[in-house]
């Protein structure tokens, strides 16, 4: 039993440890993707390793900070933290400066910073909080419309910025609702929903329609002859089920060929193999394939990189720092940093579940739900099978704000946890 | 609501494990990868070597290098330009520019290939100042071949551009590089060519170049291609390709004591310098598709023949050494040779005796009724006919005939040896020694080339034994293949020569050779009168017959053996005797003493109007058949 309240003794460091290595192993790849043959110094500011590196000295000022406020803090203001979080996303509509043609940077001198990054700790504290409250069900109704507010505001105005793909990362809070109760039958209809659109997307909705239609006769006439009281009771309900169900796929292809910007649908074609264009939309998911494909097993040594050294994988250094990984250090280093990035995951889902306060597991389930929808869009688009969504890789990409972000996201939950021996 | 938590987990697992699983097959299941990327990242710049000159054995340059330039194209790198200036700089349409850029871009829009090949210098010097106009085309220095003598066109062989088949097959090349097509180029290419030197360099996305790759460790220099002295003495080549002028056939020259080719000339044949440049490709195509005269077909190597009498030599040595005769056996011959019992067929025979032929006689008579009586006994004294052939078959084939000699040049031709086997599927019923007693005097199923024969004659000269002809005498630093200083033994033990040997001497002396007789110089040959027909529905059309003559000199200490082959010569003594003992003059004094004979053979056109005659032949005999 850990008497102390001081913080540093209670932390988890094999969770510290692994941001560390995880922390290095990105750092020392984007040397090699951004080194060009003019700079050697490493300190040299006007680099992107050498700001990266300022960057992640700035991360470490903010762990002590962090790990030195009380627990009850980050509790008590988290409903703060989200207002203020929500306003600097509304703010960007005023003030932000647009880059790659998003209005999604704060911009000071030759410095910027990205809101949104930041709104993913908001939004989890503010999950935890509401969630975590005593009592709380996420059966009722009312419940689960209060929690889809919490992401459905950061997620218009980020979605308005327009940055989608950021936006997206917000699905990822499903696994906390249904990790906290909420009811079986959402996930299963969201999954169905999910499928089906990419069936119908895929396949035509004309063969969905027809295939879901034979699906549904059938089993009408299974209830029919061996259900009777199943089907008399409710048929009713079965084919206005099936009805909206029909309209949901007619509504989809409709959209998705009428009203998704047309660079959406081009990734979207590309990753279900519909179109094959490796000039144009494809061109950086086919260069990044080359170069995590030509490393090999060993890959092709530190900074020896052909791929990388010409600088043919646009977004190297921040989208697509995984394939320098793949490239230089081969299948062996790949899966290393994969296999790392999975413990990292699952030790904060177990050291979340140890959690005696609601608030800490839930906090801590939220930020395994990010750091894991991260992981899986972000290396699933550099290796080709995730459409391209621009999100970063946690601690790899190149960025000041995305790092600080992760970095504090997972500080609050190392605080909390360093705490729970105090918890009752 | 615990378990409710492995649905995270589960999820995390399964990413984990499909990532890695698309790792395996991006990096160590697919090859592709590697090859695209090496393709983008790194340009390979090519250092040629210069291919190796060809000498003949008294060092007389034969084959040398010129410099040429080829225009080069990397159709990514093409930007838009004056295609009308650049077109006249080239001198070549505009419909032929995108017929080349098309092609260029076809092969590979990254990799530089040819755009037009072999410059005239006027041009390179002209379009050199013009070329940094030109994004993506560049002019790239390239050396290819001179021949110094328009001789030996078909034993040199040529260089040409790789075909596509080579380029998959061997990753040493690269498309528009040159590589030895036939001849000598051919067989000896890896030789020649040298290594080529590569350096590679790191390229950015702009295609520019920002550094070596691996700072140069794998770069490699170039190793000039190794010279090759010949066993071709041009002056004998030359001046047997000037005997064979307006002839069809082929004239093979060893040298018995080490089996060095001294001539081989195939005619009709061309001028080597038509196969280098920007002609090529019109002259190649042009002498393949002549299948009347057949310019690029090596009659010595190639061309199928029957031996004719010369092949009775074989028989009586075959003879001697199974003991069916002596050299004192004598047949009576009446002018002709009677076998078959109910059909009384006749073979003639030329040799003017009726009345006793003796051994010596025989040959020199070539006495077709003495050899298939001896014939009949080589074949009659095991207990099958089967047997007989096959001892028989054995024998010949101890002389190179019948397979391929191992010759170092890529193209040759077994000839037909025939032995028991062959005979039990030609004949559906039971077969008898007569019933092959064409063998005898050379006819029938037996087949040889042009320098087969020329090496049963050095065999004969060397009075048992012959090495494989080969055509290269050295290869700077490098040792000759030891199987051509091997020596190959005929089943003929060495006594039983002397007296054949003296039979070929008496052809000269006494026989149907004696127009052609040196004076002061043993020579021993044979002649042979081949008939040929053309088999049309059935029917057996006679032409002309073939001239034969297989020869050595001089008779103690032979310096050159030779077998000349004239198609629809006539007799063996009207073109083909004369022409070897012209030959043998040449080879032995430099000069000949008959420059009436020399002139008669270089002027005569009567042979052109025969191929004329054979060719309205056969296209009456198309004709009927339509």
């Amino acid at each position: 039993m850990r008497k102390s309240n001081s913080n540093i003794i209670g932390i988890d460091w094999k969770l510290v440890f692994l941001y560390l290595i995880l922390v290095f192993i990105g750092w020392i790849n984007i040397y090699s993707a951004s080194k060009t043959d003019i700079h050697f110094e490493i300190f040299d500011f006007s680099t992107k390793y050498g700001r990266q590196l300022l960057w992640i000295g700035f991360s470490f000022i903010l762990i002590v900070v962090i790990l030195f406020v009380d627990t009850e803090f980050y509790k008590q203001f988290s409903g703060i933290f989200y207002l203020i979080s929500m306003l600097s996303l509304l703010g960007l509509f005023v003030f932000g400066k647009k880059i790659n043609g998003a209005t999604s940077w704060y911009g000071f001198g030759n410095f910027s910073l990205q809101p949104t990054e930041f709104a993913k700790i908001a939004v989890s504290l503010g999950i935890a909080k509401l969630i975590g409250e005593k009592q709380f069900d996420l059966q009722i109704i009312k419940n689960q419309l209060k929690a889809f507010l919490i992401l459905l505001i950061p997620s218009v105005l980020i979605i308005l910025q327009p940055d989608p793909g950021s936006a997206l990362v917000y699905l990822t809070f499903f696994f906390v609702f249904y990790r906290e109760g909420l009811p079986r039958y959402y996930i299963i209809l969201a999954m169905v929903l999910l499928i089906s659109s990419i069936f119908t997307i895929k396949y035509g909705y004309i063969i969905m329609e027809i295939v879901t239609l034979l699906i549904f006769i059938s089993f009408l006439v299974y209830t029919y002859n061996y259900k009777k009281y199943f089907f008399r009771k409710y048929w009713i309900y079965y084919i206005a089920f099936y009805l909206s169900f029909f309209i949901f796929i007619v509504a989809t292809s409709y959209i998705y060929n009428n009203f998704l910007p047309q660079r959406h649908v081009d990734r979207i074609n590309l990753a279900l193999n519909i179109v094959k264009d490796t000039k144009g939309k494809g061109y950086n998911i086919k260069q990044s394939e080359i170069a995590i494909g030509s490393g090999g097993f060993l890959g092709k040594g530190y900074l020896e990189g052909t791929q990388t050294k010409g600088d043919f994988v646009p977004e190297q250094h921040t989208d697509f720092i995984f394939s320098t990984v793949g490239e230089e250090w081969g299948f062996l280093g790949s899966t290393i940093v994969i296999v790392l990035f999975m413990v990292f995951i699952l030790r904060i889902i177990q050291i979340a579940e140890t959690q005696k306060s609601k608030f800490s597991r839930i906090y801590g389930y939220s930020i395994a739900s990010i750091f894991f929808i991260h992981f899986t869009i972000n290396i699933g688009m550099v290796i080709g099978i995730v459409p391209t969504i621009g999100i970063p890789l946690p601690f790899f990409s190149y960025g000041g704000s995305s790092l600080w972000a992760f970095t504090i996201l997972l500080f609050i939950f190392i605080r909390l946890d360093a705490n729970k021996s105090n918890e009752w | 609501m615990k378990s409710r938590g492995f649905l995270l987990i589960f999820f995390t697992v399964l990413t984990g494990i499909v990532f890695i699983s698309r790792l395996f097959y991006l990096q160590i299941i697919s090859d592709k990868y590697k090859k695209e990327a090496d393709e983008i990242a790194i340009k390979k710049k090519f250092t040629f070597p210069e291919r190796g000159f060809i000498y003949d054995r008294k060092g007389v340059l034969l084959v040398a290098n010129q410099v040429s330039y080829d225009v080069m194209i990397i159709p990514r790198e093409v930007k838009p330009l004056d295609t009308m200036q650049f077109c006249n700089l080239l001198k070549i349409s505009k419909s032929d520019f995108i017929k080349k850029y098309n092609r260029a871009k076809r092969y590979s829009p990254r990799l530089a290939s040819v755009f037009l090949k072999q410059l005239a210098k006027d041009d390179y010097a002209y379009l050199q100042e013009k070329m940094y106009k030109f994004n993506g085309f560049y002019i790239q220095k390239r050396s290819i071949r001179n021949y110094p003598i328009k001789s030996a066109a078909n034993v040199l062989g040529y260089i040409s551009e790789v075909n596509n088949s080579l380029l998959k097959k061997d990753k040493y090349y690269q498309q528009g590089e040159l590589i030895g097509f036939s001849g000598v180029e051919k067989q000896y290419e890896k030789d020649l060519r040298g290594v080529k030197g590569v350096k590679r360099f790191q390229k950015d996305k702009f295609n520019k170049i920002i550094g070596s790759y691996k700072n140069g460790t794998l770069d490699t220099l170039p190793v000039v291609g190794k010279d090759l002295t010949l066993t071709l003495d041009i002056k004998l080549q030359e001046y047997g390709e000037k005997l064979m002028k307006n002839k069809r056939g082929a004239i093979v020259a060893i040298e018995p004591s080490t089996g060095e080719i001294l001539a081989l000339v195939t005619a009709p044949s061309y001028d080597p310098n038509l196969m280098v440049g920007r002609r090529r490709s019109k002259y190649s195509t042009l002498f393949i598709n002549d299948s009347i005269n057949k310019p690029m077909f090596d009659r010595g190597l190639k061309a199928r023949y029957a031996p004719g009498s010369p092949f009775k030599i074989v028989n009586a040595l075959i003879a001697l050494q199974e003991e069916v005769i002596t050299t004192n056996t004598s047949f009576v011959c009446s002018g002709g040779y009677r076998y078959g019992k109910r059909t009384h067929a006749f073979m003639k025979c030329h040799c003017g005796t009726h009345g006793k032929v003796n051994f010596n006689r025989a040959i020199f008579k070539s006495c077709n009724a003495y050899f298939s009586n001896t014939y009949r006994r080589i074949i009659e004294k095991q207990d099958t006919p089967e047997k007989g052939i096959d001892n028989w078959s054995m024998h010949v084939k101890s002389f190179g005939l019948g397979n391929y000699l191992g010759v170092d040049l890529p193209v040759g031709d077994k000839g037909f040896i025939p032995d028991g086997d062959y005979y039990n599927r030609f004949y559906p019923f039971k077969w008898r020694a007569v019933s092959t007693i064409s063998n005898a005097i050379g006819q029938g199923q037996v087949e040889t080339t042009p320098i087969q024969l020329a090496n049963m004659t050095a065999a004969l000269a060397n009075r048992g034994y012959y090495y494989t002809p080969h055509i290269v005498k050295k290869i700077k630093g490098k040792i000759l293949d030891s199987k051509f200083t091997l020596r190959k033994l005929t089943t003929i033990d060495a006594p039983y020569f002397e007296p054949v040997i003296e039979g070929m001497y008496q052809v000269f002396e006494r026989g149907t050779g004696k127009a052609s007789k040196v004076k002061g110089l043993k020579i021993c040959g044979k002649t042979g009168t081949v008939q040929n027909y053309i088999r049309r529905n059935g029917q057996k059309i006679a032409l002309a017959d073939h001239s034969i003559f297989i020869a050595f000199a001089p008779k103690d200490n032979p310096k050159i053996a030779l077998a000349v082959f004239i198609e629809n010569g006539g007799y063996g003594s009207q073109y083909a005797a004369p022409i070897t003992s012209l030959m043998i003059e040449k080879y032995l004094f430099g000069k000949t003493k008959k420059p009436y004979l020399e002139k008669r053979m270089r002027s005569d056109t009567l042979l052109q109007k025969e191929y004329r005659k054979i060719l309205i032949l056969r296209d009456t005999i198309e004709k009927i058949k339509q």
